[in-house]
């Protein structure tokens, strides 16, 4: 029995500055998620996160988190990834309040 | 105060010089990031959530205004103008960059600071209580004892390569203000006829794992200190599993082998060693002490005008009657500044706040400032007549609030806002309990009471001790909140019970109010503690307010 497989995202923290970003499908790291590559395929999965993992100068620890398709671009499933696209509850900091990013 | 010898800041230079090529290496691609973690983790830089964070060393938990004010310049200069003060006694920052870090370390260095974080499987930095040389209570000051129990481990050759690390706690006062008994090696102070000495216990930890040390020595006197020291860390060295890294910790070893028979190996060790060490360490003992520059209280000066604030001000008056603590000197306190404002972060501090701290500390209060391990700020050495001045402008920075020991007086560990490794967040739930309780104007009333949160299992929120844990899990995707009762982390230390099922993010607050309410129904007075109508009555009448009658449970 085959399992469905979840769509992914890859993503990453950025080298210089820490914070989370995503592999959109045109070789960039964005820092809005919606703009990420939605990845429905596991074998692509695997070619993309190599992809990522090639380019240890820009960023660390990528991997691939579960995504879903939403109206503006993937949204994250699980709360640990709504924070990275958000940033702290505690102090309005972080992504939630850096421009770019609605 | 501790003064750093040229050695150390010789040392520290290089250390920053060595770390700023690095960067450069890893930005440039020369270093992996494989290669590059453990330098960063060596010089207190982690890569969290959302940023990297800079975890800065307070030395026995202890600062001036100079070191004060430059973590002030820091927090602006490089974060977002704020610092987070931990319940290892240190101090984090939440959002450097990887290219200024190195310009944070030499303005550490500037003033006699650093954030190399000791690692490996050696003796870990020893820690002591933070009212040390200025409690009523105390008989001795426990900071040389630590700093000569550090500088003996440092490097001795015999401890380069334990099972784990260690960690050894020290406290001067019978009264245990540094959790020694959740430390791989607690000493407690004591004085037996006019002989000083320590309790010593082993084997105690939180995390995963947590147990309660148990007493290993009941009297040991000071000058055995070292020897009998090093005779328990050498029989650790020969039982401790290096098979199983859960199972290496100290606390293994004696929960394996029982108290008693590491008890013996121990004294058998002890016999061969003691002699071997002739007094050179006592000898080092006093230079150490020589060096703790201790402040000269004015005698004589009047006290009048606390009594007359207090009667006047009732405003001063709370604050008083929780945040002050018994001086050794009768004319002076011990305040405590509580970062703990209803809704604010727990530990947090702003850079305008850490420099009215300061300047308190300079004016008032013989230049020092203390790190406590819940997370607050302590000046240890205030004359009475000025705590209606200090207070007042530690108000006007919003430092004022007086809830010292109080229930929203939350540990709260950074938890999923900030660390990479939670489960579930901390901070939001210690935020709610602190806002819902200061609504309901019941906090005084309740009195002491411990609440404590961590963010995962490895409890750096303590809350195990709490007498109120709170443990955030990720159940199939959700935040979900574990409570244990009865956790004591003092000279009568015990580790809580879990009351049964979590419960969601939204629900936690209104648990812990039910499990207050409870306490207020129960208490035989106003004088029995949460704790002890906990211990009176067992779990059964804070279960029944959690989940319910258990017949109604049983029958639903
Ligand atoms: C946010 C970054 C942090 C990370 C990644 C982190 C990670 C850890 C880990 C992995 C352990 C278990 C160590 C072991 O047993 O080998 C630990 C223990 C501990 N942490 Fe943290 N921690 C962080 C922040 C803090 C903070 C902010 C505090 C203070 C509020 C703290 C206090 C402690 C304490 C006291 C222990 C020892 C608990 C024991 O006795 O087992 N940690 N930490
Ligand atoms: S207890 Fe867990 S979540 Fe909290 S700081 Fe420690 S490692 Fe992070």
């Amino acid at each position: 029995m085959s399992r469905r497989f979840t769509p992914k995202v890859v993503t990453a923290n950025h080298l210089l500055e820490g914070d989370s970003v995503w592999l959109t499908v045109d070789d960039r790291w964005t820092r809005n998620m919606a703009e990420a590559e939605l990845i429905e395929d596991e074998a692509h999965a695997q070619i993309r996160l190599l992809m990522a993992e090639s380019q240890p100068n820009v960023v660390v620890g990528a991997y691939l988190a579960d995504a879903r398709r939403g109206p503006r671009g993937p949204e994250p499933i699980h709360f640990r990834e709504v924070f990275r696209t958000r940033g702290p509850s505690n102090h309005a900091h972080g992504k939630q309040v850096e421009v770019g990013n609605v | 105060m501790y003064e750093y010898s040229e050695f150390d800041t010789a040392f520290v230079r290089e250390r920053v010089a060595q770390f700023r090529a690095q960067v450069e290496r890893r930005i440039d691609g020369a270093l992996t990031e494989d290669e590059f973690k453990p330098l960063r983790l060596m010089n207190g830089l982690y890569l969290q959530l959302h940023a990297y964070m800079l975890r800065v060393a307070v030395p026995y938990g202890t600062l001036d205004p100079a070191k004060m004010r430059q973590l002030a310049h820091i927090a602006e200069r490089w974060d977002k103008g704020y610092g987070h003060f931990t319940t290892r006694q240190n101090i984090q920052f939440n959002w450097p960059r990887l290219r200024d870090v190195p310009d944070m370390l030499d303005a550490l260095a500037d003033v006699g600071m650093h954030a190399i974080q000791t690692s490996g499987n050696t003796i870990r930095n020893v820690t002591s209580d933070h009212f040390a040389g200025a409690a009523a209570d105390e008989i001795a000051d426990p900071r040389p004892f630590a700093e000569l129990i550090r500088q003996w481990s440092t490097d001795h050759p015999e401890f380069q390569f334990l099972p784990r690390k260690f960690k050894v706690a020290v406290t001067g006062s019978p009264n245990d203000r540094a959790v020694i008994k959740s430390h791989d090696i607690g000493l407690r102070m004591l004085r037996k006829g006019d002989e000083i000495g320590f309790e010593v216990v082993l084997g105690g930890g939180l995390g995963r794992t947590p147990m309660i040390a148990k007493v290993i020595r009941d009297f040991l006197p000071v000058a055995d200190l070292l020897p009998y020291l090093e005779s328990i860390v050498s029989v650790y060295n020969q039982l401790g599993r290096r098979d199983n890294k859960f199972k290496a910790r100290v606390k293994i070893t004696v929960h394996e082998h029982g108290i008693d028979r590491i008890r013996e190996l121990v004294e058998a060790e002890f016999a061969l060693r003691r002699s071997t060490f002739g007094g050179a360490d006592q000898q080092i003992l006093r230079e150490i002490e020589a060096r703790f520059r201790r402040p000269t209280l004015r005698d004589g000066r009047p006290a009048d005008a606390y009594e007359a604030s207090r009667a006047a001000d009732p405003v001063f008056r709370a604050w008083a009657d929780t945040n002050l603590v018994a001086h050794r000197h009768p004319d002076h306190a011990i305040v405590t500044i509580s970062l703990k404002a209803h809704g604010a972060t727990p530990g947090d501090a702003s850079a305008d706040q850490m420099r009215v701290m300061a300047d308190l500390a300079e004016e008032f209060g013989h230049d020092e400032l203390r790190v406590s391990h819940e997370q607050n700020i302590v000046l240890p050495h205030v004359h009475k007549a000025d705590l209606p001045a200090v207070h007042a402008r530690l108000a006007a920075a919003g430092l004022g609030t007086a809830n010292i020991g109080l229930v929203s007086d939350i540990i709260a560990c950074p938890g999923m806002d900030y660390c990479a490794l939670a489960t579930a967040r901390s901070i939001p739930i210690a935020q709610q309990i602190a806002t819902r309780f200061d609504e309901l104007k019941l906090e005084h009333d309740i009195g002491p009471i411990k609440l404590k949160i961590s963010g995962c299992i490895n409890a750096c929120g303590h809350h195990h001790v709490g007498h109120i844990g709170i443990l955030g899990l990720d159940r199939a995707g959700v935040e979900n909140y574990q409570i244990t009762l009865g956790g004591d982390g003092t000279e009568a230390a015990s580790i809580g019970e879990r009351t049964g099922p979590g419960f969601p993010a939204d629900e936690i607050v209104g648990a812990v109010e039910r499990l207050i309410g409870a306490y207020l129904k129960h208490r035989e007075s106003a004088e029995e503690t949460f704790l002890e109508t906990y211990r009176r009555l067992g779990m059964a009448p804070f279960k029944e307010a959690l989940y319910g009658d258990e017949r109604q449970r049983n029958a639903a």
